[in-house]
Formats: structure tokens, sequence, C-alpha cells
């Protein structure tokens, strides 16, 4: 059997005292998409950055298609660095506007001694499977949109090969149209190449389209995983409800027509996160064993939900359809 | 959704500056100077230390020395080209020495972190040492001579450098494409050199421009008195200091050197800011 | 009855490199209390469009044509006139609440200072005025939230907050420019329930800002869809999702992932090539490179909107789409 492309281990990322990951285990299998969902300041960002070692984890254990670098040297993740990439969010921050695209692209080779020729000859063709053509080489990053800049990043993330990419918001910063081509080539190319994806984002549309799995983050912590079919057909936890009953829909009958679920304003504070259930101050559902007790993840055999209220079989209330009192924040 | 970039391209730059004319005429200005300077040791009508004791300070307009003569009947005008030509030497030795020095500490400083504390702090005492105190000890020790003014007016600038540098690589440091270059296994020193040096140019091209002029002021300034360059070499600084004396009788003997320290300083500071504007990103597009 | 009324406006930048024509020959109606949804990528000139009504434009723009607002003529008003309209009649709300707020002064502070200045409010009716208009917004116990500063705050109230200081004065309009794209999902849907409830309670005309066909299908009556600086349709918010007529509408729309769409089984629809940037409006359909049903005639005429100054659905369009959507694609 082949190693895991990722295991995530209880990751714990502090930052001073903000506990920014607080114990996230997760496990992708070679060639699947996993979406980490969550909202701004959820950590899924940290996350991405602790699995490329951009950071170094305060605990836990990161395997990269089968082992530890969690706590490697520079030099010695060297012997790693074709295993992983990252795609970033913002195609014109993570290009250098000094470099020729072919001289980006072209990078990762350069670090791991491939000679002139050999480099021209691969960029030449990464950059044809990406959809751009040769003479994109010679050009500044400026030169291209934002589009094509986001198509430099993925051919350079793919040249050497990696068993794991990590996408990190790809489509964020994109118009719609550019971002329709941008997810067609990350399918098309995950599908042709076999890597596995860490698909870092919060639009929950890009998210059913591309990913095979889901986890789903709240303030450090994964609340809900699971497959894409049952995480959108029956979510369990009342957290990743209230995203997927929030994630709009480009259609006013059906955007006007369903229940509304107002979680309120406030995410709170990872410096000081809420005592039991981190989701408590929000979630309209939540009762007393819920400000006193840490949820422990109930299996369900598709996966796993963080919450007091789930069955194992999967079953629990949903907010989507349990009536509530409207309310738009609680109180400390 | 706005994109930003961050260094606008080289055509992009040259119209820029083309359209401002304040960069246009001291650009011409620098030019000038700069020929001028390279070309006196054949430009001048007579060699700067040729004295002639019948025709002291004759004024300016008099045939055959357009600019006068000075107190042992020297021409003016061939020794301000020479001048020019000692302080722009001055000038552009100083910076070269303070770049040399000041951009890989200002690197150093922003790159990593546990150099920061360090070489900030050596910062902070340069520019608390007095500026005057170390060219007279460069002096005391290694004789008063146009290299030594250079060299003490260059270590005066390192501070500057290190400043902008160090603000620049701390920029650059947190930048995504930086952060892709490390994933990648790049080291340290492949990302100072590959990404955040060349990103840095513009800031340092800046701040070099506006240290010339510094720099030839500080000449003018030692030399003035009697630290820096040596009669009977011409200096723009050594022909005021002995212009003084005789202000009263022949006032242009000191007025025109003065006016030639003004307008390359000006130049050069006008420039630097027309460059300054042209490189930045958010500049108008009026 | 027509609070604002834009007929043929067009604005053109002086740029380093020559003249850029941004928005053009665009007309627009807003009904009181009605929301109209602008919608389009970025560079369209949907936001230029709105600044371009109070004057807000830096003075490389040159605007002309006419707007309207409650028999004022605002192209070309003076800036006694424009500085009056603005705030009071016609308020902005921008995408970025933090950057629109000052850090070192208590929310109530602000919200009070517009107060004071525009309606010559004493502080002490003023910070009255202000908890109540927090209310307004729906921000929970406004009494104590009133001496907060910004940073206390979240993004969602911040946002609200800005809507609370755009409405102090009760403007006929609020012109919302990308209000939710820097908030979460969860919290968009509460600030779109905010702009809906004044245009109920104010009866404030709101114009809606977005890239977003969510925000649009969640909030709008009407929209207008934007492309390179050209209105390219106008529909009621029901037809343009069903059956919209210009083929740049379409492609939008198919663009987007659909729920219960996968990439194993399906491909999303991509708009080949990229958005012109025109130095002057050609005489012919600026989408035309990009459209797959483009003909000749659609590269030496331009297309209107039928009827121009209505309301009705129409497209810019010489061959527009005739299926409904979903039908067939």
């Amino acid at each position: 059997m082949t190693a895991p492309a990722l295991e995530l281990v209880d990751l714990v990322m502090h930052f001073g005292a903000v506990r920014a990951v607080d114990g996230v285990s997760l496990t992708i299998q070679p060639g699947q998409v996993m979406a980490l969902v969550g909202e701004s300041g959820s950590g899924k960002s940290t996350v991405g950055r602790c699995v490329v070692r951009l950071l170094e984890p305060t605990a836990g254990t990161v395997r990269v298609a089968g082992p530890d670098i969690t706590h490697l040297s520079r030099r010695r993740l060297r012997a790693h660095r074709e295993d992983v990439s990252i795609v970033f969010q913002d195609p014109a921050g993570s290009l250098d506007p000094r470099m020729v695209v072919g001289d980006i692209v072209g990078e990762p080779l350069r670090l791991g001694g491939v000679s002139r020729r050999d480099r021209d000859e691969r960029v030449r063709a990464e950059l044809g499977r990406v959809g751009l053509r040769a003479e994109v080489a010679r050009r500044f990053p400026h030169e291209l949109s934002g589009g094509q800049r986001q198509r430099v990043s993925i051919a350079r993330a793919l040249i050497s090969s990696p068993t794991l990419l990590v996408a990190d918001e790809p489509t964020s910063a994109l118009d719609v149209s550019v971002q329709a081509a941008v997810l067609n080539l990350l399918a098309d190319l995950q599908r042709d190449l076999g890597f596995a994806c860490l698909f870092i984002t919060h639009d929950l549309s890009a998210v059913e389209y591309l990913a095979d799995e889901i986890a789903v983050m709240y303030l450090g912590q994964l609340v809900e995983q699971g497959s894409r079919e049952r995480v959108f057909a029956q979510p369990a936890h009342p957290y990743t409800q209230a995203l997927l009953a929030a994630a709009p829909v480009a259609d006013p009958s059906r955007q006007r027509a369903r229940t509304r679920v107002l979680l309120g304003d406030d995410l709170p504070s990872a410096l000081d996160p809420p005592s039991g259930c981190r989701f408590h101050t929000r979630c309209p559902l939540a009762f007393d064993r819920c400000l006193a007790e840490v949820p422990e993840p109930v299996d369900l055999g598709d996966g796993t939900a963080a919450c007091h209220l789930v069955q194992p079989d999967g079953t629990g209330p949903d907010l989507r359809t349990t009536p509530t009192t409207a309310r738009t924040e609680r109180h400390a | 959704m706005t994109t930003t970039t961050t260094v606008p391209d080289r055509g992009r730059l040259l119209r820029r500056l083309r359209r401002n004319p304040l960069a246009v005429v001291s650009f011409v200005v620098l030019t000038l100077a700069v020929l001028v300077a390279v070309l006196s040791p054949w430009l001048a009508p007579y060699a700067p230390e040729a004295t002639d004791f019948g025709r002291t300070f004759t004024p300016p307009g008099t045939p055959g020395h357009p600019l006068g003569t000075d107190d042992l009947g020297r021409d003016v005008l061939s020794r301000i080209m020479l001048g020019m030509r000692a302080s722009l030497t001055v000038g552009v030795l100083a910076v070269a020495t303070a770049l040399v020095i000041g951009v890989p500490l200002g690197l150093a400083a922003g790159y990593f972190r546990a150099c920061d504390a360090v070489i900030s702090r050596l910062a902070d005492l340069m520019l608390a040492f007095p500026f005057l105190i170390l060219a007279v000890g460069l002096a005391a020790i290694r004789g008063a001579s146009l290299a030594n003014a250079a060299v003490a007016i260059g270590i005066a600038q390192i501070p500057g450098i290190i400043r902008v540098v160090r603000s620049d690589t701390l920029r650059l440091k947190s930048l995504d494409f930086v952060a892709a270059s490390v994933v990648d296994g790049a080291g340290d020193l492949w990302i100072l050199r590959r990404h955040v040096l060349p990103n840095a140019t513009s800031v340092v091209l800046v701040q070099a421009t506006v240290a010339i002029p510094a720099a030839i002021l500080g000449e003018a300034v030692l030399s003035f008195l009697g630290l820096g360059i040596q009669p009977p070499d011409p200096s723009l600084g050594t022909m005021l200091a002995t212009a003084q004396q005789f202000a009263a009788r022949a006032p242009w003997s000191a007025i025109l050197p003065g006016l030639a320290i003004m307008l390359l300083a000006l130049a050069f500071n006008v420039f630097g800011d027309s460059l300054r504007d042209a490189l930045d990103p958010k500049g108008s597009t009026r | 009855m027509s609070v604002l009324t834009v007929r043929d406006l067009s604005v053109v930048f002086r740029t380093e490199t020559g003249p850029l024509s941004v928005v053009d020959k665009v007309d627009l109606s807003l009904d009181a209390g009605e929301i109209v949804g602008v919608v389009g990528e970025s560079g369209c000139g949907k936001s230029v469009t709105a600044m371009s009504l109070t004057g807000l434009l830096p003075s490389s723009a040159n605007v002309t044509g006419s707007a309207v607002l409650d028999g004022t003529e605002l192209i070309g008003a003076p800036e006694s006139v424009l500085r009056r309209v603005r705030g009071r009649e016609v308020a902005y709300i921008f995408q970025e609440p933090m950057s629109s707020l000052n850090p070192v002064l208590t929310v109530g502070r602000q919200i009070g200072e517009v107060l004071r200045v525009h309606e010559g409010l004493k502080r002490r009716d003023a910070r009255a005025r202000a908890v109540e208009l927090l209310a307004l917004v729906g921000i929970p116990s406004p009494a104590h939230r009133v001496d907060n500063y910004p940073h206390q705050l979240s993004g969602g109230m911040r946002q609200r907050v800005m809507i609370a200081m755009a409405v102090a004065c009760g403007p006929k309009v609020l012109v919302a420019d990308e209000p939710t794209t820097a908030l979460d999902v969860t919290v968009q849907a509460g600030i779109l329930d905010v702009l809906r409830d004044l245009r109920e309670r104010l009866g404030t005309s709101v114009l809606v800002i977005t890239h977003d066909l969510g925000v649009i299908a969640d909030i709008a009556d009407r929209v207008l869809v934007m492309y390179a600086g050209r209105i390219v349709e106008r529909a009621g918010v029901h037809d343009l999702f069903a059956a919209p007529r210009h083929h740049y509408t379409a492609g939008l729309l198919a663009a987007s992932p659909v729920p219960g769409e996968h990439a194993g089984t399906h491909r999303l629809r991509e708009i080949p090539g990229l958005v012109p940037v025109l130095v002057t409006q050609p005489d012919a359909c600026t989408f035309a490179e990009r459209c797959a049903a483009a003909e000749d005639d659609c590269r030496v005429q331009e297309p209107r909107l039928d009827p121009p100054g209505g309301s009705g659905h129409g497209a810019a369009c010489w061959h527009p789409v005739r299926q409904r959507r979903g039908a067939a694609s």
C-alpha cells in the first residue's frame, strides 16, 4: 500500500498566544482532492503553510508522501521539495516582477540542478500543459492578465511533478469567467497527472466542483470531514450546515426562498477561544453541555463530525430546518 | 478588485520621467556636468594650478579668462571645471563605499532576524557619531586627501543605506514569490541574490541619487576646513575656502564655485525626487 | 417615480498612454425604494459609473452625459451643489470598511460627526441618534456598541457601522459598491438583509455594485450587466437568471459552478479571450471577439439596448440568446 499523500496528526500552530491551529488531523490519499473550508481566521491557510513547511508547527506531525517532515531543517527538507508545491491566492504577488516567466517556471528545476537546455524544454512543455504559448516564457508577469499569471503559478508548482499540491485560494482573486478557466485547468491537470491536492478555499461552489473530500475548519479545529457527496447532501455539523445555507446561489427564486441561518458577525478571537465546543457562541442549537465539554469527533462511517448533537449514525438536528429564534449576535 | 504592480516596467519609467520637465532639466544638467568633469583635463583652457601673478583678480568677462582669475592669477573657469571633477569623484566614491558596505548589511538586517538587532543598533550608533570628528580622525591618521574624505563621507552615509534596504527587504521577504522559492528549496543566499536584491534596486537607486549631492556638500565642507583635497589641487570646497579671504575684493571667486556646488546638488536632488515619483507604482497617472 | 435618471453617461480617463474609455453611453434609472444591481467583472466600469454621479472621480476623468437626481442635474454641477448632494442625498458604502473608519474615534463619534456637520445636531442629540442608527442596522446592544472603537468590531459589524453612517442623513440613494466582497459568507447574508430592510423602512433606493451573481440573485429587483464600459443587458432579476439574452450574461452564468456539479461529470464554461482595453469606443459590439455567436454585422455596427430609455428586458446584441437557461447547453 502506498503512503498517503498527506497525513497530519494533531497539528498545532500557535503564534505566541494566538492559537491559529489547534489539533488538526487529516489524511489525503494519493490522487485525491481534499478541500479545506472555513471562514477567514479559521486557520486554514496556516495549515497549508505548515504542510509546505513555510511554518514549523508548534506540535503534531506532518507527513508528506510518507516521511515525517515536521521538524526537518531547511537543508534536509530539500530532499523532499519535489513532493509538495504551493499555489497562492494573489497571482500578482506570487511571481517575481523582475523575472521573466521562463525563469520563474524553471526556478524549481534550476534549484534542483537541471541543465539550462533540459530546463527550457520542460518549461515549454509545462507552459503548454497549462494552456500558455511558448513565447510567454520571455514575458514579464506584469505583461500578463490575472488568469495567465495564475496559470504561470500553476505551471511552476507542477513542473517538478509533486505528489501533493497545496492550492491556497487559487481562484479567489480572479474574475468569474477567469475562475472557471482556472478551475477547469486544475480539474484537468489533476485527472491527467494524478497529484493529490489540498484545496484551501472559502468558495463552496468551487469546492463542490473540484473536491473529492471535504474538511471544515472553525477557529483552528476541524468540525467535520467527509466525502463531497455526503457533506453536501447531509452535513452533520451545525457549522457546516450554516456555511452551506449561507453560500449564495445564482438563482433568485432559490436564493430568496431558502431559510436564512444567521450566525451573527463575531468570529471569536483565536487568542481566547470559547470553552467547550468553540462554535457554541454562534450556534443556535447550543445547550449547556456545549459550553462545558469539548465534543469528540463522532465517526459517521463517511467522515466525522465534532458535535454533541450528532449521533453515530449521522443523524442529528439540521439548522436549516430546525426553527430557531432569529438572532444576530450572542453576547459573552 | 484592483491589482497593484510593485515594479513599473522600464518603458513606463522612462515615459514618466520624460513627462516631468524638472526631471528632464536636471538630467540634462547632470549629463553636462559629468561630461565637463570627465573631459575637464582637455576642455579646461588653462592648467588649474598655472599661476599668472601679472593678472590676479581679473573680473569675469576679461578676454582669455571668461570667469576671471583668483588671487594667484589662476583661471577660475578651469579651476571650477576640475573642481567639479574632484567633487563628482568624491560623491561617487563616497556613495559607492556606502553602498558596498550598507547594502549587504541592510539585506542581512531585513532578512535575518538575528542580525537585525545588532546591525540596526550599529546603524544608530553610527548616526549618533559626529561626522566631522570621524573625518578629522581619519585625516589625522591617514592624512587629508580626496580618497580619505570620500571614505569618511561614505561611512557617514552607511546608516541611511542600511535603513532603506532593510525596510524594503522586510517588505519583499513577506511576499508570496519568496515563499514559493522557499517551498521549492531555495536557500537564503539564493533568495537574497535572485529575488530580494533585484527588487530592491529601485530604492537603492533613489537613495544613491540623494546621497551623491550630500557627499558633494560634505566634500566641500571638508575641503573648506582643510580636511579634504589639498591645495593646489582644485576642488570647489578649497576654492571657497581660499576665496573667502578676498570675498570683498573678488566676490566672483567665491560666488562662482558656490553656485557650481549648488547647481550640482540641486540637479541631483531634483533628479532623485523625480526618479522616486516615477518609480512609485501608486503615482498619479496624469 | 424615478429618483435618479442617468442618460448617455460616458467617462474617458486621460492617462500617460493617451485616452482610455471606461464608461460608454450608460443609461440607468432608479425608482424610489428600488434595488438595482450593476454586475460585471473588474474593469467593466461599474464603480466608475457610480463614482462619477457625484463628482468623486479624479480630475483626469472627463465625464459627459446627464444624471438627474430629483430634478437636479449632477454632471457638471458646481462643487458646492455636489458637496450638498454627497452624503445627504447620495451616500456610498465601499468594500473595505476598516479603511473608511477612523481608528482613533469611537463609532458613535464618527456617526455623530456626520449628523453634526450635515444636520447641525448638538453633541448629545447626535449621540442619541447614532444609537438609533446602530439599532437600525441590526447592531445588538447599540447603546453599548456606540462607545466601541472600530478595531473592537468584527468586519461585518464595521460594515454595519458604515451603513449607519451612510444613512444618517436619510439619503435618497445609497450606492453599495461591493458591500460584501471582503466579508465571509456567513456574514454576507446579514448585510444584505440590512440593505433590504432600509429599503422597506426608509424607502431608500439602493444601487448595488458587485461582481457576485449570488448577491444579485439575493437582493436586486432589476439588474444591469456591464461589459467593457457598456450596459449590455437590462432585465428584471428573475428574467435575467432564467433567460439571459446577451451572450456575455449567459457566459457569466454558465461560468460559475452550480450545486450538484462536479468536474468528473461537468465542465464549467469558459469565456475565451480577454476584456478589451478601449482607447475609443468602436462602432461595433465590444464582446464580438469573445462571442461564439458573433457574425459580421457585430463587428461593424454597435448594438444598442432596445428600447434605449426603457426598463423592460433588453440586450445590446444583434443575435441574442434564444433558449431559456437549462433548456440546452
